[in-house]
C-alpha cells in the first residue's frame, strides 16, 4: 500500500508563549521544531503499515524552507520520500487544502491512504484532511485511535476505530480513503542513528505553489489575558498535608 | 436571513453556548437543527450545506466539540466556505472579523472572514450562555455519495472513573520519575475517587498508557478538582485540564509555570507530599 | 508567585549566585572553613536549576597537560569519591594515526609528571577487549586511564549544600537577581525579585550566565556560553542487563573530537566537531521560555549528522543497530574562555564580588574549594595563578575577542595542541612601535599578553651559516615546528657581540605616594629601602612563602617606585598590589604598561653600542649594574636600567611608547658598525636565561615551590615585615623538601636513531625507572627545556629532592615514550654559563 502522511512543522513550545514583535508568529527564537504529535503517530502508523503489507510512505509539508528538518526527521523513522510544498506564508485550510489536493494530483505515486493528525498543534483547524477528502472525491474518517485493513484485492477496505465518550464507533470505508488519527494510535519509536543517515539521503521533491488568497486571514495573534489567579500556597513539603486537606473538605471532594 | 445552528444535543450546555453565539450575529435570528440518525459526518455536513443554502441562511454554527468540527467541516467542504474552528469572538463587519482559540487556547488568533456563508465553532466555554431555552428542528440527513457512518459501536475498556467524568484528577509529569513513582498518584486517586492522569513527558517516557494522558493532543478534562503532581505546566498540558474548576499544583519548582495556572500550590517533593496527604485523608476526622 | 518561606536575610557575609556544582561546592567548603552568614541564590529550582550541571556528561579524564587543570581535576575527584559519587570505570583515549599515538606518549609523560597511575599505551586489541563493541580496525592503539570515571553531580552538589545548611547556611532557590549594587568601587548589595541582600562579599557562581550578572555591577566575566552537542540512544541490547550506571570504559575517540559511553542501558554520543555555535549570556533563554532547559537548546541535526557517520563507524554494533532510538539530543550550553582556562578569584573591577566561573564537571569541587580558601586565607592549596580572573588585559575580555579565542579553542579541545602553538584568530590587537621594523626583519610573531612579539627573525638567517656546527638542527617535525634554528644563531650573535629586544610586553605599574616605600617592602622579600637610582629583583611571595611572581622594582623617588613584570601576568600582580595599598589612600598604584615601551640591549657590544649614541656616563663605574639612570639618546630622555635577564652586558631601556620607533631607530643605526642584530624572545626568554639559570615565573616558580627549593634564598632576610615572612623564615630553616637544579641531556638518540628534543613537563626517572617525588608529594618534572647554544648543549631545570639533587648524578627523562639520559650540572642558582658573572659586571 502506498501512504501519504501530511504534516506540518510547529514550534515545540515551552511553559510560556511568546510572540514576535509583528503579532504574527510564535517567537522561536529558543524552540526547536517538531511536528504535530498527531502527524508524528501519523507518520508511524504509516511505517507501521507498509512494515506489515509493503508499499511506500510518502510524508508531505507546506511549510517554510527549515521544514526540510522535520521530512527529514519523519524520514529517519521510516517514510520513504518527501514531497516539501515551500512557502513562508501564512495559509488559511482552504489553501492549504487545494495544494495538498493539487500535489497529491501532480504525484506519480497513487496513494492508497492518506494520513493527517486530527488537527494541527498550532491553528488546529479541525478541516484539511476533510476539505482534501472531498476534493478528492475519498471517504474520511477523523479522530481514529485504531486503524486496521482488509485487503481483500475486490473491496479493500480501512477498519477505523474513533473514540467518543463511552466507547468507540467502529468505521469501515472502502480505499482509497482519507484518516485523520490521534495521539495515542501508536507511540512512535526514536529514530535509530542508520535511520537519520538513511534520512539525509532520501529524496525531497520540492516546490513552491502560489498562495490563493486567504479567505479566513490571520491578522494577528493575541496571548489570552492571564488567568489573574492569585495561587494560595499551602505550604512547603509534607508539612502542608493538613492544609491540603482541609482544601479538599471545603471542595466538597473527600 | 438567520443562522443555522447545528444542535448535537439540546441537554448540552454547549448548545446554549452556541445558540448564544448564533444569536449575536447578525439580526439575532437562528434556526437550530439536530438530525436524526445514526451519526454520518458527511452526510450531516450535507444536510447543513443544503439548508443553509435553500434557507439562504448567513452562517452556519456549532459548538466545538469533535462532532461540531467534524460536521461543519464537511459542510465547508461542500460549501466551499471557510470555517473557523473553536471561535470566541465574532465582529461582524464587511468583512467579519473573529477570534479564534490556537494552541489549544495558549494563544488567540484575531482573523478576516472573507465568506458569503460564514461557518464556525464556538470554543467551549467562551460564551456565557443568555438563557434561553434550546430547542431544535429535527432534520432528516441529507444524502452524501462519500458518506460512512460506524458499523458497530465497541465499549470502553476500562472500568475505572473516566478520566473525562471524573470528579477529581490527581495527574503526574515528568517529576513522578517512573512508571513506579505513579502508585502514590493512584493511591491519592482512589482516596478521592478519582482518576488518573499524566503529561505528554510521561506518555512519551512509557510510565503511562496515553488514555492517561492530558493535554491539547491527549483528553481535555474538566473535574472539580485537578491536582496535578510534578508537572511543570507546559502549554500542551494545560490546554487540557483548563477546563478543571480548581487546580492544586504540587512541585518541587516553586517557579514552574503551573503555579500561574493553579489556585493552591504546595512546594516540595511529590515522593513525601502525597503519602503525607494520603495519610491525612485516612486520619480519623473531627479528633 | 510569592514566596512561601521567610523573607531573605538582610545582610550577610557571603551571597553565593548560582546552586550548580560550582557554586554549592563553594558554600560548602566556606562553612568548612568556619565562614558564617552565608545565602546561596538561584534563579532556577533546586536540585537542578538549570544551569550546566544539569546536563553535563559528568565523566571524568584526570591526566591534562597542565598542571593546575590537572591539580584541580584530582582535587575534584578526590572530593566526589568522598561524597560517594564517583564510579570508576576507566577511560580510554583512542589514537587513529601515528600523530595521536605520539600525542598519547606526551599524556603518558604528563600522567606521570602530575602523578596519576596507573597508566598506559594498548594495543587496538586490549583496547576492543575493553570495549568489546569498538571496532578497533579503525584505530591503532589508546591511552588507558583506569582511573577515569563519571559523577553524580547534581548529587554532589545537593549534598554539598545540605552539608552546608547544616552550618547554617542559607538558600533561596527560584531567587532571580535583578541587581549587583556598588558603592566606592564595593560590592554592597544584591537585589532580588524576593529583596536585597547587604553582603560584605559576592561570588558569581553561574556558568554560562556569569558574564550577565557580572555587567550588573560593571564587572568582566569574560566567558561565552557555546554549544556542545550531545545524543543519548538506547536501549542497547547489549546492555540490557546493565547494573549500573557505567560498566564500560569511556571512550574518547579524540581524533574526531567525539566521546562515546555507556549509561545504564544507552549510549551517549558527545562532539566538540561542529562548528562553534556561541551566544551571549543575555540571549539564554528564561526556564519559563525553555521547552527542556535553559541550557539544553534544540538539537540542530546538520551539525551532528557527521559525528553520526563517526559513531557508526566505530561503534556499527550499537550505533548501527535499528532498534536503537535516539532518545534524547541537545545542543547543552557550556562556558567556555578566551584562552581555556577557568576564571576564579576576585574581579579586578569590583571589591568583594567574585568569580567562580568558566568551571567544568571535572574541576568543579576542587575551584570550590580553591575559592574558598583565596577568600578566607588570600591563597590557596592549589596554586590557580594561571585560572585568576585578574589576568585578562582589556583587549581580552571584549565580546569580539572572547568569542573569536572560543571558538578556535573549541574544536582543539580534544585536539594535539604544540606547547608553543600560537592562536590564529584576533590577533595583531597589541603592537608594539618598532612593530613595522620588526615585519621588515622577517620577524616571526607569537603573541605574548596580546602583544605581537617577534620570536626569531628571518633576516637573521645568514647568521646560520656564521655559526655552522653550532647551531643543533632539530630532526623531528615535533620539536621543529614552531621552532626555528635562527634562534641560537641569534643567541650566539648576542654573546658575541650586541642584540636589541623588544621588551614591549613588560607590565609596568608605578607606586607612589607617603607611603609607597611601606607598600612595596611589604609585599617584596628584598630589601626596598635603597636609594634612589637603584633596581632590585625580588621574589614576591604568597602569605606561605612560594612565588606570587618575581619581578624588578626601580626606585625612583623617595615616594615612587616602578614595578617591572612580565606580561603574561601583569594584570593579576597589578591586582596584588592595589589589594595590598594602605586603607588610608596613603600610596596608589598607577598602571603605566601603555604609556612606555620598552627595548632591551644586551651582549659584549652593548656598552659600545649605547656610548655612541647616549649622551651620559655609561661606563661600568659610572653606571653600575642594577642602576637606573635617565640617559639622552638623540632627542630621546630614555630610562636606562642596567639589569639582564640573557646573562649579558646590557640595559634595558624604557621610553614613552610614542618614541619607541625612534629609538629602535637611532639604536639600530648605532648598532651596526658593532654587528648588532635583533633578537627575539626566543633568546630572551629561552636560550639566553636558561644558560644563566634564570628561573621564569610560571615554569620553575610558582605557588608550589618555596624561595629556599628555588635557590633563590640568598642573602639574610631584611627586618622588615613582608607577605610571606615567617613562612619563607621557617623555609630557611628546614631541609629543603626539593632543590631547582639544572640538567644536561646526555643522548638525544632514540631507538629510531632520529635524535630528539624535550620540550618541558617531562617527568624525570631515576636511572631504573622509577618517578622521582619529594618528601611533599611533588613529582619531578621538566620544568624548562632548551637549547644553550654557548655551551653546546641541551639544558633541563627541574626540581630534585636532596637525595638526586647532587652535582654529576645519572636520571633519565622519559619523553614520548622513550628514556634519555641527563645529569644533574647544577643545584643552585649558578649557571652553567659564564658561572661567575663576568660578563654582566664588567
Amino acid at each position: 500500500m502506498n501512504v501519504l502522511v501530511c504534516v506540518k512543522r510547529v514550534p515545540l513550545t515551552g511553559g510560556r508563549i511568546t510572540l514576535t514583535d509583528d503579532q504574527r508568529a510564535l517567537s522561536t527564537k529558543h524552540l526547536g521544531f517538531t511536528v504535530s504529535p498527531h502527524e508524528e503517530c501519523a507518520v508511524e502508523e504509516a511505517v507501521q503499515i507498509i512494515e506489515r503489507e509493503g508499499g511506500t510512505v510518502t510524508v508531505l509539508t507546506l511549510g517554510p524552507s527549515e521544514a526540510e528538518e522535520q521530512l527529514r526527521d519523519m524520514m529517519a523513522i521510516g517514510a520513504d520520500r518527501a514531497i516539501h510544498l515551500v512557502s513562508d506564508e501564512e495559509w488559511d485550510a482552504q489553501g492549504t487544502a487545494a495544494a495538498i489536493v493539487a500535489a497529491i494530483q501532480g504525484d506519480e505515486t497513487a496513494h492508497e491512504l492518506i494520513l493527517f493528525g486530527n488537527e494541527s498543534a498550532d491553528a488546529g483547524n479541525y478541516q484539511v484532511a476533510i476539505r482534501v477528502a472531498h476534493a478528492l472525491q475519498r471517504p474520511v474518517i477523523t479522530g481514529v485511535k485504531a486503524l486496521a485493513f482488509d485487503l481483500d484485492p475486490a473491496h479493500p477496505r480501512a477498519i477505523c476505530e474513533q473514540e467518543v465518550a463511552g466507547g468507540r464507533d467502529v468505521y469501515e470505508v472502502p480505499l482509497p480513503a482519507v484518516v485523520a488519527v490521534k495521539e495515542g494510535i501508536n507511540l512512535p519509536r526514536y529514530p535509530s542513528v542508520p535511520g537519520r543517515l538513511r534520512a539525509t539521503r532520501k529524496p525531497v521533491d520540492a516546490s513552491s505553489p502560489p498562495r490563493p488568497a486567504a479567505q479566513l486571514e490571520m491578522v494577528r495573534l493575541v496571548l489570552p489575558p492571564d488567568s489573574g489567579k492569585q495561587v494560595q500556597v499551602l505550604g512547603r513539603g509534607p508539612e502542608a498535608a493538613p492544609a491540603v486537606v482541609e482544601i479538599l473538605g471545603e471542595l466538597g471532594v473527600l | 436571513m438567520g443562522v443555522l445552528v447545528f444542535v448535537e444535543n439540546v441537554e448540552d450546555e454547549l448548545a446554549a453556548q452556541a445558540l448564544t453565539f448564533a444569536r449575536g450575529i447578525g439580526d439575532g435570528a437562528v434556526a437550530p437543527v439536530t438530525i436524526s440518525g445514526d451519526y454520518a459526518p458527511a452526510a450531516w455536513g450535507q444536510t447543513l450545506a443544503d439548508i443553509a443554502t435553500e434557507r439562504s441562511l448567513d452562517a452556519v454554527v456549532a459548538a466545538g466539540t469533535e462532532r461540531g468540527n467534524e460536521v461543519l467541516a464537511h459542510a465547508a467542504a461542500i460549501l466551499d466556505q471557510p470555517f473557523s474552528a473553536n471561535t470566541t469572538a465574532f465582529t461582524p463587519g464587511s468583512p467579519p472579523t473573529v477570534t479564534r482559540v490556537r494552541w489549544g487556547g495558549s494563544l488567540l488568533e484575531e482573523a478576516v472572514l472573507h465568506a458569503s456563508t460564514p461557518l464556525m465553532t464556538v470554543a467551549p466555554h467562551a460564551v456565557v450562555p443568555d438563557g434561553n431555552p434550546v430547542a431544535a428542528e429535527t432534520v432528516a440527513p441529507s444524502h452524501h455519495a462519500l458518506a460512512v457512518a460506524p458499523t458497530k459501536r465497541v465499549g470502553a475498556t476500562s472500568t475505572d472513573v473516566s478520566l473525562q467524568d471524573a470528579p477529581v484528577v490527581v495527574s503526574g509529569g515528568r517529576g513522578v520519575g517512573s512508571a513506579e513513582g505513579f502508585a502514590i498518584i493512584e493511591e491519592l486517586a482512589g482516596l478521592l475517587g478519582g482518576a488518573v492522569g499524566c503529561s505528554r513527558a510521561v506518555t512519551s517516557a512509557g510510565w503511562r498508557p496515553h488514555t492517561d494522558q492530558v493535554g491539547q493532543t491527549g483528553t481535555k478534562v474538566a473535574p472539580d478538582l485537578y491536582i496535578a503532581c510534578g508537572i511543570s505546566g507546559a502549554t500542551q498540558h494545560m490546554a487540557g485540564c483548563k477546563g478543571a474548576k480548581k487546580l492544586l499544583a504540587i512541585n518541587a519548582d516553586g517557579e514552574a509555570s503551573i503555579f500561574a495556572h493553579a489556585d493552591y500550590g504546595v512546594i516540595g517533593d511529590l515522593h513525601e507530599i502525597l503519602p503525607a496527604i494520603a495519610a491525612e485523608i485516612r486520619k480519623p476526622r473531627g479528633a | 508567585m510569592s514566596s512561601p518561606s521567610a523573607s531573605l536575610p538582610a545582610s550577610q557575609s557571603i551571597v553565593i549566585i548560582g546552586a550548580g556544582i560550582v557554586g554549592n561546592s563553594l558554600a560548602y567548603h566556606l562553612t568548612r572553613l568556619g565562614q558564617r552568614d552565608i545565602t546561596l541564590i538561584d534563579k532556577g529550582p533546586l536540585p537542578n536549576p538549570g544551569g550546566s550541571t544539569g546536563h553535563a556528561s559528568n565523566f571524568i579524564f584526570p591526566v591534562d597537560h597542565s598542571k593546575e587543570m590537572t591539580q584541580l581535576t584530582l582535587e575534584s575527584m578526590r572530593q566526589y569519591k568522598e561524597l560517594g559519587v564517583f564510579i570508576e570505570s576507566g577511560g580510554i583515549e583512542v589514537a587513529r594515526g601515528e600523530a595521536r599515538m605520539q600525542e598519547l606518549q606526551r599524556r603518558v609523560s604528563s600522567a606521570i609528571s602530575w602523578g596519576i597511575e596507573p597508566v598506559s599505551i594498548i594495543s587496538p586489541q586490549e583496547v576492543r577487549e575493553l570495549v568489546p563493541y569498538i571496532d578497533e580496525r579503525l584505530i591503532v592503539g589508546g591511552f588507558y586511564t583506569p582511573g577515569a570515571g563519571v559523577v553524580d553531580s547534581l548529587r554532589a552538589a545537593t549534598i554539598m549544600r545540605e552539608r552546608a545548611q547544616q552550618a547554617g547556611l542559607t538558600v533561596a532557590a527560584n531567587t532571580e537577581v535583578l541587581g549587583l549594587d556598588v558603592e566606592g568601587g564595593r560590592i554592597r548589595r544584591v537585589r532580588t525579585t524576593r529583596g536585597d541582600i547587604e553582603a560584605e562579599r559576592v561570588v558569581i557562581a553561574c556558568g554560562c550566565w556569569s558574564p550577565k550578572l557580572a555587567r550588573m555591577a560593571g564587572a568582566s566575566i569574560p566567558l561565552t556560553p557555546a554549544v556542545h552537542q550531545m545524543i543519548d540512544i538506547g536501549p542497547v541490547p547489549r546492555f540490557a542487563d546493565a547494573k549500573g550506571m557505567i560498566e564500560y570504559p569511556i571512550i574518547r575517540d579524540v581524533d574526531t573530537n567525539m566521546y562515546e559511553r555507556q549509561e545504564g542501558t544507552g549510549l551517549e554520543i558527545g562532539s566538540y566537531a561542529h562548528r562553534p555555535i556561541m551566544m551571549d549570556a543575555e540571549e539564554i533563554p528564561s526556564i519559563e521560555e525553555s521547552a527542556l532547559s535553559p541550557t539544553e537548546l534544540p538539537f540542530t541535526q546538520g551539525d551532528f549528522d557527521p559525528q553520526m557517520e563517526i559513531a557508526l563507524e566505530l561503534m556499527p554494533e550499537i550505533v548501527g543497530d535499528e532498534s536503537v532510538g535516539v532518545k534524547y539530543a541537545i545542543n547543552g550550553l557550556l562556558s567556555v574562555t578566551y584562552d581555556g582556562l577557568p576564571l576564579l578569584g576576585e574581579t579586578p573591577e569590583v571589591r568583594g564580588l567574585w568569580s567562580a566561573a568558566a568551571i567544568w564537571i571535572k574541576e568543579g569541587p576542587g575551584a570550590g574549594k580553591t575559592v574558598a580558601e583565596l577568600m578566607v586565607h588570600g591563597e590557596s592549596e592549589i596554586d590557580v595563578y594561571e585560572s585568576n580572573i585578574a589576568r585578562a588585559y582589556p583587549s581580552m575580555k571584549t565580546r569580539r575577542h572572547v568569542q573569536a579565542r572560543a571558538g578556535e579553542g573549541f574544536n582543539k579541545m580534544y585536539g594535539i595542541v604544540h606547547p608553543a602553538e600560537q592562536w590564529e584568530s584576533d590577533r595583531g590587537v597589541r603592537l608594539p612601535p618598532f612593530h613595522e621594523r620588526e615585519r621588515a626583519l622577517g620577524a616571526v610573531f607569537y603573541e605574548a599578553a596580546g602583544w605581537e612579539r617577534p620570536v626569531w627573525y628571518e633576516a637573521n638567517a645568514g647568521l646560520l651559516d656564521e655559526y655552522g656546527d653550532r647551531i643543533a638542527r632539530r630532526e623531528a617535525e615535533w620539536e621543529a615546528r614552531w621552532w626555528s634554528p635562527i634562534i641560537n644563531a641569534e643567541h650566539l650573535a648576542m654573546r658575541d657581540r650586541a642584540a636589541i629586544v623588544d621588551l614591549t610586553a613588560f607590565a609596568i605599574f608605578d607606586v607612589s605616594g607617603p607611603a609607597a616605600l611601606d607598600t612595596v617592602q611589604r609585599l617584596a622579600m628584598r630589601q626596598m629601602d635603597v636609594p634612589v637610582g637603584r633596581v632590585v629583583y625580588t621574589p614576591i611571595l604568597t602569605p606561605g612563602g612560594t612565588f606570587k611572581q618575581d619581578l624588578t622594582i626601580m626606585r625612583m623617588a623617595e615616594d615612587r617606585f616602578r614595578v617591572v613584570t612580565g606580561g603574561a601576568y601583569g594584570m593579576s600582580d597589578l591586582k596584588w598590589f592595589r589589594d595590598h595599598l594602605p586603607q588610608d589612600g596613603s600610596a596608589q598604584v598607577h598602571d603605566q604598561t601603555s604609556a612606555w615601551t620598552t627595548l632591551g640591549l644586551w651582549g659584549p657590544r652593548a656598552r659600545d653600542v649605547l656610548a655612541s649614541v647616549a649622551r651620559g656616563d655609561v661606563s661600568h663605574d659610572g653606571f653600575p649594574f642594577a642602576h637606573w639612570r635617565s640617559l639622552e639618546i638623540g632627542p630621546l630622555e630614555v630610562l636606562a636600567s642596567r639589569i639582564s635577564y640573557v646573562g649579558d652586558l646590557g640595559w634595558e631601556l624604557y621610553v614613552p611608547m610614542e618614541q619607541g620607533a625612534r629609538l629602535w631607530d637611532l639604536l639600530w643605526e648605532a648598532g651596526e658598525p658593532h654587528g648588532m642584530i635583533a633578537a627575539g624572545s626566543g633568546v630572551y626568554g629561552t636560550t639566553g636565561r636558561l644558560e644563566k639559570g634564570y628561573r621564569a615565573y610560571g615554569a620553575e616558580l610558582d605557588g608550589e615551590y618555596n624561595v629556599v627549593e628555588a635557590g633563590m634564598a640568598w642573602g639574610s632576610v631584611k627586618a622588615e615585615d613582608f607577605v610571606g615572612k615567617p613562612a619563607h623564615v621557617a623555609h630557611r630553616e628546614e631541609d629543603p623538601a626539593a632543590r631547582m637544579c639544572t640538567l644536561t641531556v646526555e643522548d638525544h638518540t632514540s631507538s629510531s636513531g632520529v635524535k630528539r628534543y624535550m620540550l618541558g613537563k617531562e617527568p624525570i626517572l631515576t636511572r631504573d625507572g622509577r618517578p622521582i617525588t619529594d618528601r611533599r608529594g611533588r613529582r619531578s618534572y621538566v620544568t624548562s627545556a632548551g637549547s644553550a647554544p654557548s655551551l653546546g648543549r641541551y639544558l633541563l631545570m627541574s626540581y630534585l629532592p636532596p637525595e638526586h639533587a647532587r652535582i654529576g648524578e645519572e636520571l633519565l627523562v622519559q619523553y614520548m615514550g622513550e628514556r634519555y639520559p641527563v645529569t644533574v650540572r647544577s643545584i643552585d642558582a649558578t649557571s652553567l654559563f659564564d658561572p661567575d658573572n663576568s660578563r654582566i659586571r664588567r
